[in-house]
């Protein structure tokens, strides 16, 4: 709740929305400091209506017998032999179905915090402008920031704000592609929760996952986060501007996301200074080939 | 803290599962967790233990059934317990190898006491 207007907006709440329809209250207090925050719209929510009724019974039962023996209270096993993660899977190939049909490349951006996704964005965005349809959905925890900065890169775009969750599941991505409406043969590039962990074991529905590591980090993050290599299909490596003033192991960090993912395909580049760049693009370029 | 939504889905199940066999309340639930599935069967747990008060789960012993992980090597067709992602084919050292088992996340059953 906010302490200055009492307005309440729960932590743990997931809103999906567009910067656009972002409220933003902005509190003046009497020592001249300022404040802003966000209210989601109704429109960006969904309600849960709880259909309540209550049933009445009006019959008696009169039994009158007695049990002279004993009972086994022995349970009585019910198979159900169910995936746990099913109905995010289901719902997954949903969105997969309608990305295919529409021939839309679906992005799924994994990384920790910081290590370049919404830049890697930006720029993209921004070098692409004119030459291809880029959407996107931002995942955090918290703050339209990131929205706020894609759509000044000039790119249609919605936030999802998990509030406590830890990484977007496949329908709150459902939820904010109705809200973007991709077009046709367009981009949609799924920036997840900065987290190595979580989002490993939810699919959104994407054509393909991309994890992105900064040579900021240890060479040995793909040993130490493996199911999220392990579950990608592409692997950036970001801030290659810096390998001359790190003790990164390139090679090193490498191998080891071969170790757990012999398939992964790697793209070197730097966002600030834009090396390597190009390959990234043309990769982007290639998949959205018709 | 992903291990939250697991136990939600884990929740959700139950709750299917026993209205449609008329059950207020579960005694057991059996879960199957691969030991690469990527979750930490202690926070797993407690997640349960926090999402399941007062609902068909309250109470109910949690039996956790470890799924070893195997994978098979591509290189030589050899199938090996897997304690990690990253460790080689101990036949021929090679690192192309794929999971065949380990990643599951399953309800298996509930037991349940209808006297």
């Amino acid at each position: 709740m906010c302490d200055t207007c009492g307005c309440t907006q729960p932590d743990d709440a997931v809103t999906i929305r567009k910067p656009e329809d972002a409220h933003i209250h902005e509190h003046t207090h009497a020592d001249g400091h300022s404040h802003t925050h966000e209210h989601p719209h109704a429109s960006g929510q969904d309600h849960t209506d709880p259909h309540a009724h209550d049933h009445s019974h009006d019959h008696d039962h009169t039994h009158d017998h007695s049990h002279p023996h004993t009972h086994d209270h022995e349970g009585r096993s019910i198979a159900v032999e169910t995936d746990i993660l099913q109905k995010n899977n289901l719902l997954a190939e949903r969105n997969r179905g309608y990305f295919e049909a529409k021939n839309i490349l679906a992005l799924n951006l994994v990384s920790s915090p910081g290590s370049g996704k919404t830049s890697l964005l930006e720029r993209t965005i921004r070098e692409l402008s004119g030459r291809m349809a880029i959407n996107v959905i931002e995942g955090d925890q918290q703050t339209m920031n990131d929205a706020n900065r894609i759509q000044a890169a000039g790119a249609p775009v919605v936030q999802v704000n998990t509030g406590n969750g830890c990484h977007l599941d496949s329908d709150m991505v459902h939820r904010a592609v109705k809200q973007l409406q991709p077009a046709d043969d367009s981009v949609l590039m799924i920036e997840n929760v900065g987290n190595l962990v979580c989002p490993s074991l939810f699919d959104l529905g994407e054509s393909q996952r991309v994890v992105i590591m900064s040579i900021t980090e240890g060479e040995d993050k793909p040993l130490k986060y493996p199911n999220m290599f392990r579950s990608s299909q592409v692997c950036i490596i970001n801030k290659m501007d810096l390998l001359p003033h790190l003790d990164f192991d390139l090679e090193k960090a490498k191998e080891y996301a071969l170790q757990v993912n012999h398939h992964l395909q790697f793209i070197e580049l730097s966002v600030k200074t834009g090396e390597g760049f190009d390959a990234w693009l043309q990769w982007l370029e290639q998949r959205t080939k018709k | 803290m992903h291990e939250l939504s697991i136990a939600e889905q884990i929740l959700d199940i139950a709750n299917e599962y026993s209205e449609r066999e008329n059950v207020k309340a579960v005694q057991e639930i059996e879960l199957e967790i691969g030991s690469l599935s990527g979750i930490e069967v202690d926070a797993l747990t407690f997640a349960l233990d926090v999402v399941t008060k007062n609902t068909v789960l309250h109470n109910a012993k949690v039996t956790i059934i470890d799924v070893p992980a195997r994978a098979r090597c591509e290189s030589c067709s050899h199938e090996f317990l897997l304690e990690d992602f990253f460790s080689p084919c101990p036949e021929c050292g090679a690192f192309q190898t794929e999971t065949i088992q380990g990643q599951e996340l399953r309800v298996k059953s509930l037991i349940v006491n209808d006297g």
